[in-house]
């Protein structure tokens, strides 16, 4: 591949696209972004489209085209605790995607620091390996990003870039033995199918330490929900990381290196680094903090119900409902305040479907007189940690966790 | 190795399983050949717009750039001045300050 060649066909096919856009957009049209959603986002724009042009996914709020980023409608997470697949949120860093995979030729390559290199179809995965499933919550460091103030650049997410599934895949640990891990391992490193527009540019990949990657609950999952993955969230082979952050679950994941050095490479050393603060935050325009990547969740809770803006009927019972997720743990308890956070009473918990995954939690509650009510949650995870009161800031705009509201209307 | 460009229209090959199946039967991946959609939205016009349209719509698409907030101009450049040192953006160094002052009068802090 010589340096000018892949910019040039992809200038020129965006050309070709735009040529071509009338005849497209006529075939397509009715499919594509007939609605807008205004996301409440601090100083704007929060304008998007909701598409349902890409295919395999329903109605998504439309971040970018391309690379896609397609954020998922908040309504949805009322509806369960499982993120449906078709509105599950999508992120890719580069352009390049392969669109055609043919399950017969597809491979998984184990190699580096290891006693032999493994390239497994997967038949081998499916069948050769005894099968796991997980409920894990995926989101984005930098999901509700759009929330920050003052505002940085990013994925101007607002608070859907996160999804939950029961995955279903094998532990990345059977895979490593299964090659055999040699004596003097530090990380494994992981690669997808993607590539860069730009020859030069950095392929997108992300390692986790040894013993992360054996602890057999990091797994390579072939389904999400019951069914294959979605081509835009990994077809066929996704890295599930339950608990850290989905900037290190690979998708279209294609190729695991042991490295007996740690990894230096671009997306694990410099970019999707937080500072080493409590709750990763900084004052603006404080500079020489000491950076680390960025690792663990952190707990969140919402309100599904009910968004801002509504009106509730006074002095009569309405219910409350929600979701919350403890991070790296599972969820220990939810309180809900309905005067800014003088008082907390606690919510009923819903079934637990595993402790990496969203919990479901309801209330009922009555409002008692007319007025503005700030209804605020807050999850407690099983470590003991609470969503903060105040919101943290950095400059990625990443890991958001603090006491949300939804601010009502009783009538 | 590039794939076809602009097949049809965008469509999907694979089937999903029906639910009853799926609870019965294990699992069977099946090919999937789909075509992602693309974005023909250029920059607002203005000076500068073709320096950006020329520079930035080959590694992504315009949405991205048009959903931010305001920024300062030193914002701005930092932004810019990452896309070419960390993401290899081949702009052309003319151009450089033509599209700081684009995105700065499109979407500066006020």
């Amino acid at each position: 591949m010589d340096n000018s060649g892949p910019l040039h066909q992809i200038i020129t096919r965006r050309r070709l696209m735009g040529a071509a856009a009338v005849g497209a957009l006529a075939l397509s049209r009715p499919g594509w972004a007939q609605t807008m959603i205004d996301l409440p986002l601090p100083g704007g724009p929060g304008a998007r489209e909701i598409t349902t042009a890409f295919p395999q996914k329903g109605p998504m709020i439309l971040q970018r085209t391309r690379p896609p980023l397609l954020e998922t409608p908040f309504e949805v997470f009322d509806k369960g605790v499982f993120t449906p697949n078709d509105q599950f949120y999508v992120r890719w860093h580069w352009a390049l995607i392969p669109t055609d995979i043919d399950i017969n030729k597809f491979a998984l390559t184990v190699r580096g620091h290891v006693n032999q290199t493994l390239t497994l179809s997967l038949n081998d995965i499916l069948h050769g390996l005894p099968s796991v499933q997980l409920a894990a919550l995926n989101q984005c460091s930098g999901n509700s990003r759009g929330f920050f103030q003052p505002r940085v650049s990013g994925g101007e997410w607002a608070n859907g870039a996160m999804g939950n599934a029961l995955w279903s895949g094998v532990r990345l640990k059977d895979v490593l033995d299964k090659a055999g891990v040699k004596a003097g391992a530090v990380q494994v490193r992981f690669k997808g199918l993607d590539e860069p527009v730009v020859a030069d540019a950095p392929h997108f990949m992300k390692s986790l330490d040894i013993d992360h990657a054996r602890d057999g609950e990091v797994m390579i999952a072939y389904a999400m929900n019951g069914e294959q993955l979605p081509l835009v969230n990994g077809f066929p082979l996704r890295l599930v990381v339950p608990g850290w952050y989905a900037t290190y679950w690979v998708k279209m994941l294609n190729d695991i290196e042991v490295l007996d050095q740690p990894d230096t490479n671009y997306w694990t050393k410099v970019a999707y680094t937080i500072p080493d603060t409590p709750h990763a935050s900084i004052k603006p325009g404080e500079t020489d903090v000491k950076m680390i990547p960025i690792n663990r969740m952190v707990p969140r809770s919402f309100v599904t119900n009910l968004a801002s803006g509504q009106q509730v009927k006074s002095a009569a019972p309405a219910t409350l409902r929600g979701i919350a997720f403890g991070g790296d743990c599972g969820v220990a308890r939810v309180d809900y305040s309905t005067d800014g956070g003088k008082s907390w009473q606690q919510a009923q918990l819903g079934k637990d479907e595993g402790k990496y995954g969203f919990r479901q939690w309801q209330t009922q509650l009555t409002l008692p007189s007319p007025g503005k009510y700030s209804l605020l949650t807050r999850c407690t995870n099983s470590n003991g940690v609470a969503q903060p009161d105040t919101p943290n800031w950095n400059p990625a705009g990443f890991m958001r966790n603090v006491v949300e509201s939804v601010d009502v209307l009783a009538v | 190795m590039f794939r076809k460009f602009l097949r049809a229209a965008i469509l999907l090959i694979a089937a999903s399983m029906p639910l009853a199946a799926r609870a019965a039967t294990p699992l069977q991946l099946k090919s999937v050949k789909i075509d992602l959609p693309d974005s023909d939205k250029m920059f607002p016009g203005g000076p500068g717009s073709d320096a950006i349209n020329n520079n930035c719509l080959a590694c992504h698409s315009a949405g991205m750039v048009l959903n931010q907030p305001a920024l300062s101009k030193q914002a701005w450049a930092a932004e810019v001045n990452k896309m070419i040192n960390n993401y290899k953006a081949p702009v052309a160094p003319e151009d450089v300050a033509t599209i700081v002052d684009y995105l700065t009068s499109l979407k500066g802090a006020k």
